[in-house]
């Protein structure tokens, strides 16, 4: 299964250029750009791997490039993004994320039912990459 | 325009207070001098007057009809600071191009109302001016609110920065649907359609407005079913997914049982519609707010009020009380789908929905400068009669932050549900990164949908199916500013 978080992930992988595009547009905006990694893609696994700090001040998306070929080349098998944030007031958020690495085999979820009252279900997310 | 002195305010207090009628000038609720204070709360009324009767009187009425006026004087006016309590009308000018109307502004003082209630402020404002025989016509055009009457109200329990936080989705409009038919599926047939409509794509399903508990389908069956979509959707694509529950329903008390089980069973959202009452949605704005929902609010009914220009509430002041009652999410019209809302007009909702400081655009009918004072931002739904072939058109008006809501041009595509919502997500991808990468999208659009169409089969069968459906019909409620335009 092709896990559909982010911004682009009903296109074909984006290529260098296109995802170098992305960047330029963020930067453009004056926001920073960071890379982040993980193996475990839950939906509410919000905290992945920091590839490093935020690159503040930047304006050529090339040292951005370099950064996120060095995350993927030190982790071949992980989940990889790219978050652009957004430091002005009444945002202070991420404000573009997308995928740029998924590994070869993309595990997918289980999907575990606890019966309770009634038919009422309690619903747990398993990553089929981390489950035994 | 200047006040006739004829009726201009009598200040002899004798004659002021003599028993009897005076004209509304008269009485002191016209004062073309007046100097607004930041702490006034101002309105902008238009009025057609009935024949004869003076705009600025006309004008003067509604500011006493609005506050401390009736029809006589009373000599108990004189126990009070009666001064400071009028309501003062300050300004009249000829609407352009509208004989016979006027827009009138009028200030009141702070003092005039309760804190942090819609409904205290609504009993004032348009309490009983909009049946006041000498006008044969008024309407509410836009309203200032200041910051120290803002800060009275909590607003909107999640806002446009903390869901898209909570959802993990950034950069991009929203993506939902209404489940269809809107009446007569069971439960378990129901909960197929949002599966998969969730699965193909979208981020959102949503109840219609009028689907409650109804003999067909009761409530809980609804919530069970559709929260299994819910989640069997997020297992298999590893999205955070959601399902507008609507909880409407006919006393507080059964809204809240609605809302607890949706609480219950995991859900991220609910939905109220707007005929449940200013009370009521201030009441479940403060559930949401404890109890991490995002509330989606449906402007049901607002058509009756909203749509004609000459008599009315222009949809720009609900949109401003529901920012400070709290939604979430709130109905403000396409400008290309099947219902009312001509392009300009539209974009002031949505600035009124989005924007931390709302500047003053006449061509957008937005008459004030409008501060927010950190107050969240609600995220506008653009939902009715929208399909694929209008992404490019839907994102250069409404930008990103924006839920589109394609129902039938989800559920209606030949190859299905989950193709039609895939066909909506992949044309939407595509335009966005196409519009980072520089290209003008307003221009480019047809050509870049049919580049995306050329490898996304369903995409393809969806601008087959509705690429030439458009609503090229002139709209009523547009701006007095700029000539009527239609983008369809």
């Amino acid at each position: 299964m092709r896990i559909t978080q982010g911004t682009f992930s009903f296109l074909p992988d984006l290529t260098k250029a296109q995802v170098a595009a992305q960047v330029q547009y963020c930067l453009d905006r004056g926001w920073a750009v960071s890379i982040e990694h993980t193996d475990d893609p839950h939906p509410r696994n919000t905290y992945w791997e920091m590839w490093g700090a935020p690159l503040f001040d930047l304006a050529d998306a090339a040292g951005v490039m370099g950064e996120i070929e060095a995350c993927k080349a030190a982790h071949p098998a992980d989940y990889v993004r790219v978050n652009a944030f957004d430091s002005a007031r009444g945002w202070e958020t991420v404000r573009l994320s997308f995928i740029v690495q998924r590994p070869a085999e993309e595990k997918g979820f289980r999907l575990d039912r606890t019966e309770v009252e009634g038919r009422t279900q309690r619903y747990a997310l398993r990553h089929r990459a981390g489950a035994l | 325009m200047g006040a006739d002195a004829a009726i201009g305010q009598i200040t002899d207090a004798k004659k002021r207070y003599a028993a009897g009628v005076l004209k509304y000038a008269q009485m002191g609720y016209w004062d073309g001098d007046y100097q607004p204070k930041d702490t006034d709360i101002l309105a902008l009324f238009r009025v057609t007057p009935q024949a004869g009767v003076d705009p600025v009187e006309a004008a003067a009425a509604v500011a006493g009809e609005s506050s401390t006026a009736t029809w006589t004087v009373v000599w108990t006016d004189r126990l009070t600071a009666a001064d400071v309590y009028r309501a003062k009308a300050y300004k009249v000018e000829p609407v352009p191009g509208q004989p016979g109307q006027y827009f009138c502004w009028v200030a009141y003082d702070l003092d005039l109302f309760e804190e942090g209630s819609i409904a205290n402020l609504t009993a004032s404002i348009i309490g009983n001016v909009f049946s006041f025989k000498p006008l044969k016509a008024c309407r509410l055009e836009d309203m200032r609110l200041p910051v120290a009457y803002v800060k009275t109200f909590r607003g909107p329990p999640t806002g446009i920065v903390v869901e898209r936080e909570r959802l993990d989705k950034f950069g991009r409009p929203l993506l939902g649907a209404t489940t269809k038919p809107k009446l007569g599926l069971s439960g378990k047939n129901y909960g197929r359609v949002v599966y998969e409509a969730l699965k193909g794509g979208l981020d959102f399903v949503k109840d219609d407005e009028n689907i409650n508990s109804q003999p067909f389908m009761h409530w809980r069956d609804r919530f069970l079913y559709c929260m299994e979509a819910v989640n069997k959707a997020q297992a298999e694509t590893g999205e955070v997914k959601g399902h507008y529950l609507n909880i409407t329903a006919g006393t507080m008390e059964e809204m809240y049982r609605r809302a607890d089980f949706a609480k219950e069973l995991g859900s991220c959202i609910v939905m109220v519609d707007l005929i449940v009452g200013w009370t009521a949605i201030q009441s479940i704005s403060n559930w949401c707010r404890e109890n991490d929902m995002v509330l989606h609010m449906h402007r049901a009914g607002h058509g009756t009020y909203t749509r004609q220009k000459g008599h009315g509430i222009s949809f720009r002041v609900i949109a401003k009380w529901l920012r400070l009652a709290g939604v979430d999410h709130l109905h403000a019209g396409t400008a290309v789908g099947k219902l009312e809302g001509d392009p300009m007009t539209v974009q002031g909702y949505y600035n009124v929905c989005r924007e931390m400081t709302t500047k003053t655009d006449y061509t957008r009918g937005l008459f004030f400068d409008q501060e927010w004072a950190g107050l969240r931002k609600v995220m506008p739904v653009a939902s009715g009669g929208i399909h694929a072939g209008q992404m490019h058109q839907l994102l250069d008006l409404f930008g990103d932050d924006v839920v589109l809501q394609f129902g039938g041009g989800t559920i209606g595509h030949p190859d299905g549900i989950q193709a039609g919502a895939t066909a909506n997500r992949v044309a939407l991808e595509a335009m966005v990164l196409a519009r980072n990468e520089g290209r003008d999208i307003a221009r480019e659009g047809p050509e870049i949908l049919i580049e995306a169409a050329s490898w996304c089969r369903p995409l393809r069968a969806a601008l087959d199916t509705w690429g030439e459906v458009t609503f090229d019909y002139a709209s009523t409620d547009t701006s007095d500013f700029v000539p009527t335009a239609s983008v369809a």
